[in-house]
């Protein structure tokens, strides 16, 4: 006979039905881990890249409302391996009493392969994110970055695509003259979440100050720079030398915006960087324009 | 009082919380008796929009065991769910795990 656990009934599921999270159960209906089992086993699903919930003698699991639920516990009682409840929510019983911390991880990754649960991806999560009481919407992320990451929502920048992303490299954060760019897993602070002090502000002011000198336009200080090297490399006709020259250009480049060597390997073409540069600008300044737009018709109004 | 809710982020994906905090944090609150929730990784959750994060903010009385706060919040946010004002997000990065284990398990301020 299976026993009451206290578990989701009601609410509907509401959003991705492939959520999926491992309950260590101690509520009704089951005994307590023995010492240092729940800590080796809330570990190990950890690190299996699995959300746990810790469910205490007299708990319930009854706030989990979405996706897929596996109870791992020690039960008093016979449970059934599959239920759904009324709110939709599928749940998995699996006794662990006498079971070690690995073969209880093993349990889960069979139920989350059954439930046709994908396997988190092995990427490092590095992305961007917007720190909305800092950012002006100037755009400057949006123009300078190459790859897409950002895109414009009514007239709102936004982090849509964080996959595209390139991991370990800070660089639009590094050009974001408020400091409202975050990489949560980035080594220094402000980029990592740290407060943002009065130098910060300042150094950052100082780079965007730097950015004027070249003409506002980073990618148009490259082009003018690829130009001369390649008139150069046509008078000197120095395979070596240019090649050192680009190597130089790029070692500074990449120190002064900390972006780590395999995302210039992954760059294309420069004709491909000056198109997507060109289009990024493009996005950028019609997002300015619209918001610009937008702010007059409303003074205007009031 | 209304009950605690502790969330936990085990940042399985970086090196950036020293491990040995991290790993204290974890040993203490499992070897507590207070239920709560530990996620691999909330990067990661923002990252694909877990629907799980929506549902783990949605109590006034929680406290986060992660990084900085400001990271954290913005984390939230960019899976359009708001932590609330009175959540407390407690540092593993720059604090020691006694000292977050001491304010996690520490009761709510409000009755």
């Amino acid at each position: 006979m299976s026993i009451p656990l206290p578990l989701p009934l009601s609410a509907p599921p509401p959003a991705s039905a492939a959520a999926f999270r491992v309950a260590v159960y101690e509520g009704t209906g089951a005994d307590p881990f023995p010492p240092g089992g729940r800590t080796a086993l809330v570990t190990a699903l950890l690190a299996k890249g699995l959300t746990v919930s810790v469910v205490r003698p007299g708990g319930s699991a009854g706030n989990i409302i979405a996706g897929t639920l596996l109870v791992l516990g020690h039960f008093t009682d016979e449970q059934p391996d599959h239920a759904t409840t009324e709110g939709g929510v599928n749940v998995y019983f699996r006794n662990v009493a006498g079971k070690s911390a690995d073969e209880g991880v093993e349990l889960a990754v069979q139920v989350r392969a059954a439930a046709s649960i994908p396997e988190p991806p092995k990427w490092k999560p590095w992305f961007p994110v917007i720190d909305y009481d800092r950012c002006t919407n100037c755009m400057q992320c949006l123009s300078f970055c190459l790859f897409d990451v950002y895109g414009v929502n009514e007239g709102k920048i936004q982090v849509q695509n964080n996959n595209k992303c390139k991991t370990d490299c800070p660089a639009c954060s590094r050009v974001c003259p408020e400091v409202a760019i975050l990489f949560p897993k980035y080594r220094h602070g402000p980029i990592n979440g740290d407060v943002v002090s009065a130098d910060d502000v300042r150094r950052e002011s100082m780079k965007v100050d730097i950015s004027s000198l070249l003409g506002g336009d980073i990618y148009a200080a490259l082009r003018d720079r690829n130009a001369k090297f390649k008139s150069r490399f046509s008078k000197e006709r120095d395979a070596d030398k240019a090649l050192e020259e680009r190597q130089k250009c790029l070692v500074k480049l990449g120190e002064k915006l900390d972006i780590p060597p395999e995302v210039f390997a992954s760059l294309p073409s420069p004709d491909e960087i000056q198109r997507k540069a060109a289009e990024a600008n493009a996005k950028a300044q019609a997002a300015l324009a619209v918001n610009r737009e937008a702010q007059t018709s409303a003074t205007e109004n009031s | 009082m209304k009950p605690l809710r502790v969330l936990y982020c085990h940042c399985t994906y970086a090196n950036v919380v020293p491990k040995a905090t991290k790993d204290e944090v974890l040993k203490q609150l499992t070897e507590s008796d207070i239920p709560f929730d530990a996620v691999p990784d909330l990067c990661e959750m923002s990252a694909k929009k877990d629907p799980c994060l929506a549902e783990l903010a949605a109590d006034a009385n929680l406290k986060i065991a992660a990084c900085y706060p400001r990271a954290v919040k913005w984390l939230f946010h960019a899976v359009g769910v708001k932590l609330p004002d009175t959540a407390e997000v407690l540092n593993m990065r720059t604090d020691t795990a006694d000292a977050v284990v001491a304010k996690l398990l520490e009761p709510p301020a409000t009755p």
